[in-house]
């Protein structure tokens, strides 16, 4: 399904910090409806990618756009507002809230008043907090916290969500029922998901794309890619001959 | 607490209020009550700083720049029209405009903390002097001579709305003080309890999130700014017309330091909690006046340190979480694990 | 022609007085990224021991040069450890309380001495260029500023303090599993700034007016000076200290010291505006 416009297309994305290339020329292309996993070891450059695709950094060259439209050097709520929700790296909460007022933040934008409350109702049972409803998010386990804030994107309705690590720090069985949970997501909307479990990357994956050094390594299939010599010498901590 | 509960505590207490504020010139003589009238004025401006502070996350070293810009443009206008109602209106409308442009400047300049205070204190210096040395006949504006750092006397105070014949009494003018007082207590309770009100506290708490989400960060602190610089605009008219005098030395930074300590020792993150703290250590400034045994500026500055170090979290939420404590919770907490340092580091400013 | 000389003299003073001013602020800023607010009455409290011990017989040299800076050291030991110590990364916190440091201490010294002034005479006489006079005390203060910071750049540079100091400014955490306690390093670097700044006080002390509410005077400008200047000691604070002395000065000149004042001040704000970093953090990257 080759759309003529694709979802999300990055182009020649270059990011340096002072004399640290985290991005180095990266095109990137996701279709609608897409479900896309990123993988690469720490400092491969995964989260700045996102964070460019958010606008919380401004690349220092190439273009990205969003359904066709610019968004390179948007400012991170113009980003949201157009579609683009994201789970980041460390959980990114309103700490000081109650989870039912943190997933209503979310939900606020795209629900008529009237909506607000089953909207909100609906994301609590979705992630299993009906329960801690009313409790101040600070309180809650990592975990938990984690869940939040998935339930945050979930609720602001995306065009395209962007998971970082979305399983750090889980048990075996929040992780498997993550995985359950993106699956159904998937049915509607495109994901980009950056992960470092492989367990949990066969368990949702199709496409692969492989980050090493600011470039892209690979990108294939997800049985080509982890049988990939390259990926696994890049995992063991190899030297890649280009 | 139970919600309805809460909001017919909350109902009540202002229905006492109200009674208090009503009856409070026939229990008092007027010396007492004309100092109960400054407590006030100064208590709305109090509310502003905790309001941009509290809950809004700005600390402002500079809240005396809107409150002495609300003092002069209501002298001013005062002076100019002989009628108070505009000029009161005015002294809302001219800090507003200019915490309007303060803040675009700001934070659409993605100034972090530390900056925003050094920003709104050294604009406050500015106003200090640029005011003070515009003694002389050429320093006018309309018939109001503005006289420096001897400032303006003779400032006319409240009448009755459009009528400037009706000069309000002492005690009219503390019934309009305190009522004001209660009114924008009630106000920002109410904006607070809102949807504006919860967004500006999720901006507080997190802006990155805030702004993933599709919420400006910048402009829902500007507006919170312009309120807190619109509210103690107000306060300033209520200062003038308390003393019917307007100097540079509101703008001054003693001043600043004064409204930050009433709200440490009060209770940041509270409403109630600053006018209390405001009452007390004004009570506690104009008792030292009286004596010569103590410094002032030694006490308020053993005040703060003694709560910065030893009571952070101020009077009033410190009482509250006693009374909490020895009232049985009519519904058990939820039976999550509450574990408040799994709180993670406060990711807005991290850069 | 005499007139540019004389303006020239007064940018160079007004450059110094503010570098010697910002510096010992700039110290405790720039390595541990606390905001002293009682500043101005460090610099207070050196006016007042070189006055006092003046008055009191001591050699003029000697209360400026020795007295002022020990004294203020030692008082700023003592902050450090009963105040300062439990606030290191709680920035709003180390602000208010030390604004009511500054408060407590203005009060002790008008409980004590008063509100009265207080001076000493200047040092040094005078010369004239042209039909303008000048002191030559102006120019030992812009000699005391370029020794100063001959010496905290010799220190910082060259001295095993100044290393285990800078790389407790870089990490921490790094420097305390080398073996560096960050408390000792802290507290002496507390302490030096604040000897710093008693040396200011003292050097000022001859061309000031001394009362216990001088500090309040100094405190925004060094404030922003130091702000201004970003997180390089002393690129940053020369820097910053430049151009805002000589705005401030040519601006007095054309206008009135009030409205010099305010133009300073102006230019601050917009400063910040354009470098959030500050001077440094945009064109002295990784320096002193």
């Amino acid at each position: 399904m080759a759309d003529l416009v694709p979802l999300l297309k990055a182009e020649h994305l270059t990011m340096r910090f002072g004399g640290v290339v985290a991005n180095d020329d990266i095109t990137f292309t996701l279709q609608e409806m897409e479900l896309r996993c990123l993988i690469g070891p720490n400092g491969a450059g995964k989260s700045t990618f996102f964070k460019t695709l958010t606008g919380q950094l401004v690349p220092t060259s190439g273009t990205i756009a969003f359904r066709g439209m610019p968004i390179a050097g948007k400012a991170s709520h113009e980003i949201a507002r157009m579609g683009i929700g994201i789970k980041t790296q460390v959980p990114n909460v309103f700490n000081g809230l109650s989870v039912r007022e943190n997933i209503w933040m979310a939900v606020r934008r795209k629900a008529t008043p009237r909506q607000q409350g089953p909207a909100v109702n609906a994301v609590l049972e979705m992630i299993r907090l009906t329960d801690y409803a009313d409790s101040i998010v600070a309180t809650l386990s990592h975990g938990q916290r984690q869940w939040v804030e998935i339930g945050m994107v979930l609720a602001a309705e995306p065009e395209l969500i962007l998971l970082d690590e979305p399983a750090a720090g889980m048990t075996d069985e929040e992780t498997f029922h993550t995985a359950a949970i993106i699956r159904e997501i998937n049915q509607t909307r495109a994901i980009v998901v950056v992960e470092h479990d492989m367990e949990f990357i066969k368990q949702i994956a199709k496409r692969v794309t492989v980050f090493h050094q600011g470039r892209v390594l690979v990108e294939d299939t997800v049985d080509k890619v982890l049988a990939d010599q390259r990926v696994r010498d890049v995992y063991l901590g190899k030297k890649v001959a280009a | 607490m139970d919600k309805r509960l809460r909001l017919a505590l909350q109902a009540a207490g202002t229905v006492v209020a109200i009674g208090v504020i009503a009856i409070m010139p026939s229990v008092i003589e007027l010396f007492g009550l004309m100092q109960l009238t400054l407590f006030a004025a100064m208590s709305v401006l109090a509310l502003s700083l905790a309001f941009i502070w509290g809950f809004g996350g700005i600390l402002s070293f500079g809240q005396t720049a809107f409150f002495g810009l609300g003092g002069y443009a209501y002298a001013i206008a005062a002076v100019n029209f002989q009628d108070s109602t505009p000029a009161i209106l005015l002294a809302i409308v001219v800090p507003a405009l200019f915490a309007a442009i303060l803040g675009y400047f700001i934070f659409f300049g993605r100034i972090s903390d530390v900056y925003l205070g050094v920003i709104t204190l050294t604009v406050t210096l500015i106003l200090f002097n640029s005011v003070n040395s515009t003694s002389g006949d050429a320093y006018k504006i309309g018939k109001a001579l503005l006289g420096g750092f001897n400032g303006m006397p003779a400032v006319p105070t409240f009448n009755m709305p459009f009528d400037p014949s009706t000069v309000l009494s002492p005690e009219q003018s503390w019934w309009t003080t305190a009522y004001v007082l209660l009114g924008v207590f009630l106000l920002l309770r109410l904006l607070l309890a809102l949807p504006a009100g919860r967004i500006i506290v999720a901006v507080r708490e997190n802006e990155v999130r805030a702004s993933l989400l599709g919420y400006d960060p910048r402009l829902v602190k500007c507006l919170t700014f312009i309120l807190g610089g619109a509210i103690a605009g107000l306060a300033g008219a209520l200062y003038v017309n308390w003393g019917a005098f307007v100097s540079p030395t509101i703008f001054s930074l003693s001043l600043s330091a004064e409204i930050i300590i009433w709200i440490t020792v009060g209770g940041l993150g509270t409403l109630l909690g600053p006018i209390i703290g405001c009452v007390v250590i004004e009570y506690i400034v104009a008792y030292i006046g009286s004596q010569q045994l103590l410094n002032s500026n030694l006490v308020l500055g053993g005040v703060l340190v003694v709560f910065v170090l030893l009571l952070p979290k101020g009077i009033f939420p410190t009482a509250r979480d006693l009374v909490m404590r020895l009232v049985p919770q009519t519904k058990p907490k939820a039976n999550g694990p509450s574990v408040p340092s799994a709180a993670a580091p406060h990711p807005a400013g991290a850069e | 022609m005499a007139i540019y000389v004389i303006l020239a003299l007064d940018v160079l003073n007004g450059i110094s007085s503010l570098f010697l001013l910002c510096l010992g602020l700039a110290i405790i800023f720039g390595m541990m990224k606390i905001i002293n607010l009682a500043h101005g009455e460090f610099i207070m409290l050196g006016a007042y021991a070189t006055v006092i011990s003046a008055n009191a017989g001591v050699n003029i040299w000697i209360a400026m040069l020795i007295v002022a800076p020990v004294f203020v050291g030692i008082v700023g030991l003592v902050i450090e450890r009963c105040l300062i110590r439990f606030l290191y990364g709680r920035l709003v916190d180390s602000m208010l309380a030390t604004w009511g440091l500054s408060l407590l201490i203005i009060g002790i010294i008008t409980t004590i001495y008063g509100n009265t002034q207080q001076g000493v005479p200047t040092p040094l006489g005078g010369f004239s260029i042209g039909s303008y006079q000048s002191s030559y005390y102006t120019l030992f203060l812009a000699l005391m500023a370029a020794v100063m910071m001959a010496i905290i750049y010799g220190v910082m540079r060259y001295t095993r303090f100044g290393l285990v100091a800078r790389a407790t400014m870089q990490n921490p955490a790094m420097a305390a599993t080398l073996g560096v306690n960050p408390a000792r390093v802290y507290m002496s670097t507390f302490a030096l700034g604040a000897a710093v700044t008693g040396l200011a006080g003292g050097l000022l002390a001859p061309v000031s007016g001394i009362t216990p509410v001088m500090g309040g005077a100094y405190v925004a400008k060094a404030f922003m000076t130091v702000v201004g200047g970003g997180a390089a000691i002393l690129s940053g604070t020369l820097s910053a200290a430049s151009l805002f002395g000589s705005v401030n000065q040519v601006g007095a000149y054309f206008t009135t010291p009030v409205y010099g004042e305010v133009i300073v001040f102006t230019t601050a704000i917009v400063l910040i505006r354009l470098l959030p970093q500050g001077i440094s953090g945009r064109f002295f990257k990784g320096n002193l």
